[in-house]
């Protein structure tokens, strides 16, 4: 497991008050992880602040799943 | 709830005064923001000390995004939360329409509307943290049915009861509650200069028969950003003696 990865569950366990375990690779945000639409805003932003970097609107909106995010973070730094 | 850090726009005089030194009362933490009248604000913030309050005086143009967030910063620096946000910030340029230009419709858009919208904004992020947070954006009961001469004021005033609406739905989940505060005839600088014919005729469209004080709608909003308060999102409280029902 990356160290992304690690890092993006941490603020999802938190952020999302979900168990660690139904975080995965695979786990869609809305459906598997329960997340509302504001939920999805607020992690982006707070995932920005954390990798230092700018998910624009267009490219939030293709985010369904953690690895998603992942695989965007790790293209982007 | 003591120690409530609350940002108030356009302080520095008149109901944005009042609201400041209500809020302050009874040890709240406020952020007396100005644009212009830097002597006028640190008035205001030796009134919310004499109230009970501490006060910082923060000088910020919120019609321009990057000076709303620093407002916010300010106050997360200085009192370590951010519980209310008082939209006060208010021009006029009024005239008709057929003699209104660009500037007098952009000016007050700015300052009234997207002003509200920038710090709104850029508030919502630690409300949302936070779990809790209280906006209350100061509309008029202009917005509600039109005045002739101020088809920019009134415009943005509209518009700030639309935005309140749309705000509360969106951030209500978060526990941050969005109401507007529609004050009437208020007596201020602002209605200092009209004609006292206009103000006679004004009075006699108000049941309650006189002229409201700012501390009439600093009340209101006292209220709406209190915990009594709690299950209210989204409404309009007129603040007018009964002008407008």
């Amino acid at each position: 497991m990356s160290d992304t990865f690690n890092r993006v569950k941490n603020i999802i366990v938190d952020r999302l008050d979900v168990e660690e375990s139904k975080v995965t690779l695979e786990s869609t945000f809305k459906d598997d992880l329960g997340a509302d639409s504001l939920d999805v805003v607020e992690l982006i932003m707070e995932l920005e602040d954390e990798f230092d970097l700018e998910i624009s609107d267009e490219d939030a909106e293709k985010i369904r799943t953690v690895g998603d995010v992942v695989t965007y973070i790790e293209q982007h730094q | 709830m003591t120690g409530r850090v609350s940002i108030i726009t356009g302080a520095s005089r008149g109901i944005g005064r009042a609201i400041a030194v209500e809020l302050g009362k009874g040890g709240g933490q406020v952020v007396v923001n100005y644009v212009g009248r830097v002597d006028d604000a640190r008035e205001t913030a030796r009134l919310v000390e004499q109230a009970g309050g501490r006060a910082i005086v923060e000088q910020a143009d919120v019609s321009l995004a990057e000076d709303a967030d620093r407002l916010v910063e300010s106050a997360l620096a200085a009192f370590g939360r951010l519980d209310v946000v008082v939209n006060n910030a208010g021009i006029t340029r009024d005239t008709l329409i057929l003699r209104m230009k660009d500037e007098d419709w952009d000016a007050v858009m700015n300052t009234n509307l997207k002003g509200a919208f920038h710090l709104i904004r850029s508030a919502a992020r630690p409300m949302m943290k936070q779990r809790r947070g209280r906006i209350i954006n100061i509309a008029s009961v202009v917005g509600i049915v039109g005045n002739a001469g101020q088809a920019n004021y009134v415009s943005a005033k509209a518009g700030l009861i639309g935005l309140t609406k749309t705000a509360a739905r969106e951030l209500a989940g978060r526990g941050i509650t969005v109401n507007a505060v529609a004050p009437g005839f208020i007596e201020t600088d602002m209605t200092a200069e009209l004609q006292s014919d206009v103000v006679a005729k004004m009075v006699e469209q108000i049941p309650l028969g006189h002229v409201g004080k700012p501390e009439d709608v600093a009340k209101a909003v006292d209220f709406l950003a209190s915990d009594k308060a709690a299950y209210i999102t989204g409404q309009v409280l007129n603040v007018d003696g009964g002008m407008v029902m």
